[in-house]
């Protein structure tokens, strides 16, 4: 069962662009996280139920969103592409963009629960010994939380390598650009005698989301050690 | 040491409808913190650690203002160099004992540490946990490497939360010495937070009594015990007076030890003590009894003469007479045998202590070796 180049390029895109998402969202979604568990401000249940938005919309929606924001004509694309030539409009950082937003919820939550296990007596603790805020959070808070942002960045990934209806919706199904395996497997599907090619996008799909879930395992229970 | 108060304390805190007023100075050595749970101990600890900022005043440790509410000067906890032991030892799960004592180390530049690593777990007997991790080491073992944690921070005064509470009183029997230790060795102010008067009066110089969050009284310990009027917060069944004594003599036949105070000598059961050990003790109340004349044929092996200095008038049955025998006595009689003794402040009196009922768990020993020279 040998993998056509087409098929290697999504599965090359589809890893690029899991990784990028999560290596941008991932401090990211640490701060957010340390945010609202920490702090308490007025609208703090708002910023909690934004971040939480792309689980319980349909991902055509995020989609929609992304290509209102981020578009080259949208509210922010418009000011990138007139400033800087920027724009991540159907492009792989596009989609990279879209399958980080719609991982973001599972990363938070996971960072957030494991925070939420923290005593902040210990952070204190460390402050009087002379650490600064910063110190403690690097030195106490944060290795404390490293399982939860082990299994978060996993279940993350694994979300990414899933995304679709954003993708295609704010950067299209563009052949190595922005086809993705989920829509390199629609598109083998919809394709008459794709069946072949849809198989093995199968195959690679659970392949890697198995991969993902028993590293994700298997480094929760090291560290918990 | 300076001749400035070691911790000076003038604040105003409100937390809720918790009200805080707390003024005080204490003398070098160990303060200890006195009052019911509740009457507002910990969050003037927490103030004077900078983790909670008080509404007005301020706070001196040495001559370092740590806030001032007038100048505008609040230091950042981190920047206080207090060393705070707190009532769970809070140890770092992710790192091992070695990680959790140097952990304060790295903050100070080495001129301005003055203790070191070896020092530290020769005084708290951790030397064999170093490689182990807090999850594996037995309460009393936590907290000692919590109190060696602190100090390797290289503190200017040292707070302890009640770090005893959560042991049992074997545990706690264990600790108190080397609390003892580092109040004789280490040389800086420590602050000791207890409900427990039994090892406020072995453990303190200074005592500062809380009651629903005011300080209602501060001064050295023995002053403070002898105050019939604070009678009702330190406790009326262990009340007592605090003696400084000193190992004057060994009988071997019978088995019992000689102490000299101030006005003259008491016999206790045998001490393991060299002559000259200086130590403290606390003689209750209700092991005193009073006579008008020297009595020749009891079975009391201290009398000692005095003069009645204070009666306490009190609703119940018995009152607390306070007797000046070269050093403050408090003994318990009935109101009865006050109007019967027909006793008024100036009376002379004998006291009558029972050797066996002084409180030999009490005892400051070792407590005083090093700083009172006399």
């Amino acid at each position: 069962m040998a993998l056509s180049s087409l098929e290697m390029e999504a599965l090359r895109l589809s890893l690029q662009v899991a990784l990028w998402a999560i290596g941008v969202s991932l401090p990211l979604g640490i701060a957010m996280a340390w945010v609202l568990v920490r702090k308490t401000f007025p609208g703090r249940i708002l910023l909690d139920g934004i971040v939480h938005l792309p689980l319980i919309v349909p991902p055509v929606v995020v989609g929609y969103l992304l290509l209102v924001i981020m578009g080259r004509r949208g509210l922010v694309g418009a000011w990138l592409w007139d400033t800087f030539q920027i724009s991540i409009a159907f492009s792989w950082q596009g989609a990279a963009a879209a399958a980080g937003v719609m991982a973001f919820p599972l990363l938070v939550r996971s960072i957030r629960q494991e925070l939420e296990a923290v005593d902040p007596k210990l952070e204190q603790a460390a402050c009087t010994l002379g650490a600064r805020p910063f110190v403690v959070f690097v030195t106490v808070t944060l290795p404390l939380i490293v399982p939860g942002i082990l299994t978060g960045a996993i279940l993350a990934f694994a979300r990414c390598l899933g995304e679709f209806g954003a993708t295609i919706t704010f950067v299209s199904n563009i052949p190595g650009e922005t086809r993705t395996l989920p829509l390199a497997l629609y598109t083998a599907v919809q394709s008459p005698g794709g069946e072949g090619a849809a198989l093995r996008l199968v195959m690679i799909s659970v392949a890697l989301a198995l991969g993902a879930l028993i590293t994700s395992e298997y480094l929760t229970r090291r560290t918990r050690k | 040491m300076s001749t400035s108060p070691a911790l000076h304390v003038a604040i105003k805190h409100q937390v809720g409808s918790f009200k805080l007023q707390a003024e005080f100075s204490a003398a070098p050595g160990l303060t200890a913190f006195f009052g019911r749970s509740g009457s507002g101990k910990t969050t003037l600890v927490n103030l004077i650690a900078g983790l909670a900022t008080p509404g007005a005043g301020r706070i001196e440790v040495g001559d370092d203002v740590l806030f001032d509410a007038n100048k505008g000067i609040n230091v950042s906890p981190e920047r206080r160099r207090v060393g705070y032991v707190f009532q769970e030892d809070r140890l770092f799960p992710h790192m091992t004992v070695r990680g959790n004592l140097t952990y304060g180390q790295r903050f100070r530049n080495k001129a301005t540490r003055y203790h070191y690593l070896d020092d530290v777990t020769d005084l708290l007997d951790v030397g064999a946990l170093l490689d182990r991790r807090p999850a594996g080491l037995s309460g009393g073992e936590r907290q000692r490497v919590a109190i060696g944690r602190a100090l390797l921070s290289s503190p200017d005064i040292l707070l302890m939360d009640e770090p005893l509470a959560s042991l049992d009183s074997a545990r706690k029997s264990q600790i108190l010495p080397f609390i003892e230790r580092l109040r004789d060795d280490v040389g800086i102010p420590i602050v000791y937070v207890s409900h427990a008067i039994d090892e406020v009066v072995r453990l303190a110089d200074t005592m500062v009594i809380m009651d629903n969050g005011s300080t209602v009284a501060a001064g050295p310990v023995e002053d403070i015990m002898s105050r019939l009027d604070l009678r009702p917060l330190t406790g009326r069944y262990e009340a007592g007076a605090v003696f400084r004594v000193r190992v004057a003599g060994q009988d071997k036949t019978y088995g019992l030890t000689e102490l000299a105070f101030p006005g003259g000598r008491l016999w206790v059961p045998a001490l393991d003590q060299p002559l000259g050990y200086k130590m403290r003790m606390r003689i209750r109340a209700r092991d005193v009894s009073l006579s008008l004349s020297r009595p020749l044929d009891s079975s009391f092996l201290n009398i000692v003469e005095g003069k009645v200095m204070e009666i306490r008038s009190e609703a119940g049955p018995q009152t607390d007479i306070l007797v000046d025998v070269g050093t403050p006595l408090i003994a318990r009689v009935t109101r009865k045998s006050v109007a019967a003794m027909r006793l008024r402040p100036g009376t002379k009196v004998f006291a009558l202590i029972k050797a066996a009922a002084i409180d030999r768990h009490a005892m400051g020993l070792g407590g005083t070796r090093q700083r009172h020279k006399s």
